[in-house]
């Protein structure tokens, strides 16, 4: 019992500081790569407390309902949105010799199932708000997750497959270094697929602030909208390290024994720092290419890599 | 055996019951919610508590697939509809049909057919919690070995299903003259 207490509030604490880091980290990459220097007062160093500022700013505000709005639905949806992210944290291995929160039979399936659930909070926000510019928001965000979806799954199905499991400890202990060449495809493919369920740049659409103001957001002010924002940090957090564990090997590398939690944290880093690297690097896609994209790229591609692994499997097998 | 009377439940089994009373609460106001978006919120409280139940039962990979499947896309899809078409804050009660009596008496009947069945098939099984009876190698086997006849009968349903729907959603004779589009 004490055993499962302790995972659950490492899972806790790192649910609380992984999506701080990567806000901050955001912060000072997009603003190194545009040639300015970011926050640089709060907290002395290199502006490092900016986003605690943030957030005592935020819990200040009023936090306002419109009064169109549908009371319930609207102060409803930011939890709704957030905690499925706390909740797929438990699943996800950061080392060897069951370092993980909890380990399922069906880890694939729980991780992907619960983060589809998130985007019920983005259509109730858009919804509830009783502003076009949100339901506009709300109904693009139900059309990018309804496309995305299906990628974003055969691709985890292929990794599957290879695994011969659907436990993600399981897909980690069949891991060879060749599964990252092999599953290479699968692995743009799901990184991509995520990034558009996390509606982040160039996927961004759905909140695009020049079109629609904030999308489903758009009614939200102080901690309500602080969630949002963190939601959409933990998922940035959630994806590099699903992509990490699936398809570049989680806690494998040299000494792995001992630095295993050292080389998961490095990769989910690295790549979040590719999701941020892609919000300064690509403009934003018009919704129906973002459709197209989807339909006519992702799904074809993840199919390829499915046959491409099912008849490896078949060969060597 | 002991523990497995009716009246001495486990923890399991008084779980097992507030997570279905909860279910059926939730399916009722579903049904008789006014606020169309409601309705479907309702539903997803009504669905995941029927994950909760496959999950109670050790099905664990069935309860994933409910909620990827149900709350993931079928709930989804159905307020993307919603919000489509119409769906205003506050009740519409325009929404209501004069079919109430005719859907209660179809519900009446498939829930009848389906106590029947299920109390018929199984009568005074007992299962065994302790021991998982739904891991994905389980229901692998059983779907592909046993039930594989009616997998691909499924298969092939879920198909004719989507041509239909594309063959609707074609709308002929509102084709620009060339027919080409």
């Amino acid at each position: 019992m004490t055993d499962l207490l302790l995972r659950l509030g490492c899972v806790l604490a790192a649910f609380l500081v992984l999506p701080l880091l990567v806000g901050q980290a955001e912060h000072k990459v997009m603003a190194h790569m545009q040639g300015r220097l970011g926050p640089m007062q709060a907290g002395g160093f290199h502006g490092w407390a900016q986003l605690v500022a943030d957030g005592v700013k935020f819990a200040q505000k009023e936090d306002i309902v419109p009064a169109a709005a549908d009371r319930r639905v609207f102060r409803l949806a930011p939890a709704v949105a957030l905690l499925p992210y706390l909740v797929v944290l438990v699943a996800i291995p950061l080392g060897p010799d069951e370092l993980v929160g909890q380990s399922l039979d069906a880890g694939i399936f729980f991780v992907l199932a619960v983060l589809g659930v998130g985007v019920l909070g983005s259509l109730m926000a858009g919804w509830a708000s009783a502003n076009k510019y949100a339901l506009l928001g709300a109904l693009r965000t139900a059309a990018q997750l309804m496309a995305y979806e299906l990628p974003l799954l055969l691709a985890a199905a292929s990794v599957a497959m290879a695994a011969g499991t659907l436990s993600l400890p399981g897909v980690l202990d069949a891991f060879h270094w060749w599964w990252v060449p092999w599953q290479l495809v699968g692995a743009a493919v799901f990184f991509t697929a995520g990034l558009a369920e996390l509606q982040r740049p160039p996927f961004d659409a759905p909140i695009a602030p020049e079109e629609i103001i904030f999308g489903a957001y758009t009614e939200y002010s102080g901690l309500r909208f602080a969630l949002f924002l963190l939601a959409e940090y933990a998922g940035i957090v959630v994806l590099s390290a699903l992509t990490a564990v699936l398809f570049l090997g989680g806690w494998h590398g040299p000494a792995a024994g001992r630095l295993g939690w050292l080389w998961m944290l490095l990769k989910t880093g690295a790549l979040s720092f590719a999701v941020i690297w892609a919000r300064v690097a690509w403009p934003r896609l018009r919704a129906d290419q973002i459709q197209r994209f989807a339909w006519t790229a992702l799904v074809p591609l993840a199919l390829a890599q499915i046959a491409l692994t099912g008849t490896l499997r078949v060969v060597t097998a | 055996m002991t523990g497995r009377e009716l009246l001495s439940p486990s923890g399991q089994d008084v779980v097992f019951v507030l997570v279905g009373l909860v279910t059926l609460g939730a399916a009722v106001l579903c049904v008789t919610s006014r606020h169309l978006v409601h309705a479907a919120l309702w539903l997803v409280v009504a669905l995941g508590g029927i994950a909760v139940h496959y999950l109670l039962l050790t099905a664990e990979f069935v309860a994933w697939v409910q909620v990827l499947i149900y709350l993931g896309s079928v709930v989804v899809l159905v307020l993307f509809g919603l919000m489509l078409t119409r769906a205003p804050i506050g009740p519409s009660p325009e929404a209501d049909s004069r079919n109430r009596p005719v859907a209660l008496v179809v519900a009446l009947a498939a829930a009848g057919v389906l106590v029947t069945l299920l109390v018929d098939a199984f009568r005074t099984t007992w299962i065994d919690l302790d021991t998982p009876h739904g891991t994905s190698r389980q229901v692998g086997d059983g779907l592909f070995r046993a039930w594989v006849l009616p997998f691909e009968a499924l298969s092939v349903l879920l198909l004719a299903a989507l041509v239909g729907a594309i063959v609707l959603s074609r709308r002929p004779g509102k084709r620009p003259e060339g027919g080409e589009r």
